[in-house]
């Protein structure tokens, strides 16, 4: 048996309400709400947030493979789910691939997981998504940023791979060139008409037919849809019923890509009971059609926060000309400060362990634990004589801190916080998706994958502790 | 065994420019300034210095960003950069090569030009590194003190802003007597506690200036001393020590001091034997960098029990008609703090005011005199603590 062994998401924590953009611009939007990428967040970073979310009860020397789905790698050229596989502390004799440029990569990727499963391999697929519409366009009030992540391997299951039926067509409805920031989209009736309800149909009906099912036999339908309303109807023509149909989090999070039909996977499995069926139905250049069958193992599955916890963990203040600034797309006058000078490649390198698996180190002779590694101690001065200690994970509490208004930031003021590790470990860091006024001393957090900087087109990762939930 | 080098170094003579946005001055004029009223102060000739020790944070490199402006001929010159300390750390250095016997007379000059850079605040040469960990601005290295000091000794933060708000104060009330001050104003109480925030609980009143100036000091051996005046400075102990980080990284820390203020203090006041800081020095010229790092020297350097020195602040031990007058000059906060110099500037008022000198801030006869002079950030830094004094013994 292969299927899902576990599963997580992340919503990064600010929302911005539609009714915003209207405010903006005066034409009419959807209802609701969608999830906005802080400034630090990117596609790698949320994706790296659910595989953290997937594994919080995983031994990462298990994980065989890493798979990273997105329309939105922040290179064209140099992995993501290298980088992700960094911050899971995998080993590194694993398989790693990026499934890119398509919004049906997330069901590629699951599929691809399902394949290596069979072989025996443990894989954690990630994806995660931060697309971007013109401003005062249909899809800017679609699209929302989010992440899911699944292990998929061949003990435990807790959702079994059934079968599938994949359709691919060169059908061209939406497109982003390499040097834009903005997805296009032909007109709708055709996108929708001609491709969409199509190539659904056909994978659908295609799984269908394979194994015998009816849509009666399922408990839930995960079926990508631009919005609610083309979703609804290509559900009802293929014989669902409205309370079978996976809520699309349109209203909550937006379209997230490639990553919106693995979060609705994600948010099916967390109300899954033994036995069920789901359908899980993606769309772009063709459609996947994928039946799982939920096992007694579900029972077992201990989940991390969540795609539940991180939907109700969020903040809906933020206006339209933040979610501007976030994205960079008006121009800000800059800070008159020193220009940031680029991470040193090598350094970075040789700091990969501290950098991607947040490792400090802890004196044998002592037992003082330190971070950032160095080789000698900071309590006995003993040399060389440091083991690696992961601090990720470890339950954490800022000791002070200090709300800067000065600092460049794109969101300030400027939290910064010092943070002690249980067991031992400081680490001055900063603290963001807090309220500045709820940062109190000896509160608990936890630390979070975030975009630093860039310079030189080099992106900079590090951890930023946010409050726990 | 080292003994130290109490009064084995003396000062002949000093100069300071006027501190502050100095559009009209670069680094040449700067140092031009303070060089020419240290050699009328000290009576002798440029080239009678047979080495000079150049402090700079960011406005040169090596020594030739000396000795090229001030044709300096083939002489030594050692640029020095030891972050806001340097310039405490050119004195220290110098007295060292007089000491030595390896030159009879030699300059400590610090200097800094920090208002052509267009920038607010400072500019920090980075290193080449993986750059992973936050580059905080200065008033957020040093905000953290305020609200840990406040939670050790049980004061609220509105107390804790008043505590911080009378230090900005006094320094104001001192430096508006200094014609050489940067900001030349008192600054009633309630301004202070209403400014504009710049890192909480700071206000952008708890800060220094950022400043241009240069100022420097002539050194000889003591024994040759008296041939250039009759009233010289002596260099009774002068210290620095550079910390590990233990605090950055350790738990144990609590925000509450600053380790390398207190070794270096105690490293200086053994070389001085100076037994009871609060009574037997005179007057100090400290590192306000932020109100609350002087609140926390009071204490490393003994001036104050621990969890005293707000209450001395409060009654006003540390004014300039107190038991022990902490920066008369206006320290950074009015004076300014252009890096390299301020070490040195902190020494200026002691000369200042053994030769009474100091104008309306002129005290009661000092005779013992220390500067403490910080670089980097609480929690990691380099500190140095000078003492000189007015008589020998």
């Amino acid at each position: 048996m292969v299927g899902i062994i576990g599963f997580g998401a992340y919503v990064p924590y600010n929302r911005l309400k539609r009714a915003h953009i209207k405010d903006t611009f005066g034409a009419p939007v959807p209802k609701g709400e969608k999830a906005v990428a802080n400034y630090d967040e990117d596609s790698i970073t949320m994706g790296a947030m659910a595989a953290l979310d997937c594994s919080a009860h995983l031994d990462s020397t298990s994980i065989d493979a890493v798979y990273f789905a997105t329309t939105t790698a922040p290179y064209k050229e140099k992995q993501s789910a290298a980088t992700i596989a960094g911050v899971l502390d995998t080993r590194l004799n694993i398989r790693t691939a990026d499934f890119c440029d398509s919004l049906r990569a997330g069901s590629s990727a699951i599929l691809a997981g399902v394949d290596a499963a069979r072989q025996g391999l443990n894989t954690m697929v990630v994806t995660g998504e931060c697309r971007l519409g013109y401003s005062a366009g249909s899809y800017e009030n679609h699209f929302g940023d989010g992440a899911a992540a699944f292990l998929i391997g061949n003990k435990q299951v807790i959702a079994e791979y059934i079968d599938s039926c994949s359709i691919a067509v060169d059908f061209h409805d939406l497109w982003r060139a390499d040097n834009e920031r903005f997805v296009h989209s032909w007109e709708e009736r055709f996108c929708i008409s001609q491709g969409y309800n199509q190539f659904v149909s056909e994978s659908v009906q295609g799984v269908l037919k394979k194994t015998g099912l009816s849509p009666a036999d399922f408990g839930k339908i995960i079926l990508y849809g631009i919005t609610p309303r083309y979703q609804g109807q290509i559900a009802a023509k293929l014989g669902f019923s409205p309370s079978q149909v996976q809520d699309s989090l349109y209203n909550q999070v937006g379209n997230t890509g490639a990553a919106s039909t693995p979060m609705m996977l994600a948010a099916a499995l967390e109300d899954a009971k033994p036995n069920d069926y789901i359908l899980m139905v993606s769309y772009g250049e063709g459609s996947d059609a994928v039946i799982f069958k939920v096992t007694d193992e579900i029972s077992n599955f201990s989940p991390g926060c969540g795609l539940k916890g991180y939907i109700e963990n969020k903040k809906v203040s933020m206006n339209y000309g933040k979610y501007l600034r976030w994205r960079e797309l008006i121009a800000t006058e800059p800070a008159k400060r020193p220009i940031q000078k680029r991470s040193s490649l090598p350094d970075m390198y040789r700091n990969r362990k501290k950098n991607l698996g947040f490792y400090g180190v802890c004196c044998k002779i002592c037992g003082t634990v330190q971070f950032p590694p160095s080789r000698i101690c900071i309590e006995c001065r003993a040399i060389d004589q440091m083991e690696d200690y992961r601090l990720y994970g470890k339950p954490a509490r800022v000791a002070t801190f200090t709300v800067d208004y000065l600092a460049e930031s794109l969101d300030p003021p400027t939290i910064v916080a010092v943070v002690d590790f249980e067991g031992g470990g400081r680490l001055i860091c900063y603290l963001v998706d807090c309220d500045p006024d709820d940062v109190k001393v000896g509160m608990e957090v936890k630390m979070s994958f975030r975009h630093i900087f860039t310079v030189d087109s080099i992106r900079t990762y590090f951890w930023k502790a946010v409050p726990k939930l | 065994m080292a003994k130290g080098i109490k009064d084995r170094a003396a000062v002949i003579g000093m100069g300071c420019t006027k501190f502050g946005e100095r559009y009209d001055s670069n680094l040449e004029d700067l140092m031009i300034e303070a060089i020419d009223e240290c050699l009328e102060d000290a009576g002798i000739e440029f080239n009678d210095i047979d080495a000079f020790w150049f402090g700079t944070f960011i406005s040169g490199m090596a020594g030739l960003a000396f000795s090229n402006r001030m044709k300096s001929h083939y002489k030594p010159v050692t640029r020095l950069e030891n972050m806001c300390c340097t310039g405490l750390d050119s004195v220290r250095n110098a007295c060292y090569g007089v000491a030595s016997g390896a030159y009879d007379v030699v300059m400590a000059i610090g200097a800094e030009k920090l208002k052509d850079g267009g920038y607010s605040g400072l500019e920090v040469p980075a290193e080449d590194s993986d750059r992973t960990l936050p580059d905080l601005t200065a008033p957020s290295r040093f905000a953290f003190i305020a609200p840990a000091y406040a939670h050790k000794y049980g004061l609220d933060m509105k107390q804790m802003k008043e505590v911080m708000a009378r230090i900005a104060w006094k320094n104001h009330k001192n430096g508006a007597l200094n014609p050489k001050a940067q900001y030349r104003a008192e600054v009633p109480m309630e301004n202070i506690l209403k400014s504009p925030m710049i890192s909480s609980p700071l206000g952008v009143m708890d800060c220094s200036g950022v400043s241009d100036g240069a100022a420097c000091a002539i050194i000889t051996r003591t024994e040759d001393a008296k041939k250039y005046r009759k009233d010289p400075m002596y260099v009774k102990g002068i210290q620095i020590a550079a910390g590990p980080a233990h605090s950055e990284k350790h738990q144990s820390y609590d925000f509450t001091t600053a380790f390398e203020t207190y070794y270096a203090g105690q490293a200086a006041y053994r070389e001085a034997g100076i037994t009871d800081p609060r009574k037997q020095i005179s007057m100090a010229e400290v590192h306000d960098c932020f109100t609350p790092t002087e609140l926390i020297i009071y204490e490393d350097l003994m001036f104050s029990e621990r969890g005293q020195g707000w209450k001395d602040a409060m009654d006003g031990f540390f004014d300039l008609d107190g038991g022990l007058p902490v920066n008369p000059d206006g320290g950074l906060k009015s004076f300014g703090h252009p890096i390299g110099a301020s070490g040195i500037r902190m020494l200026y008022e002691s000369w200042l005011q053994f030769h009474d000198k100091a104008g309306k801030r002129q005290l009661d006869n000092p005779k013992i005199g220390l500067a403490h002079n910080l670089g980097g950030q609480p929690y990691s830094c380099v500190v140095g603590v000078g003492i000189v004094g007015s008589e020998l013994g």
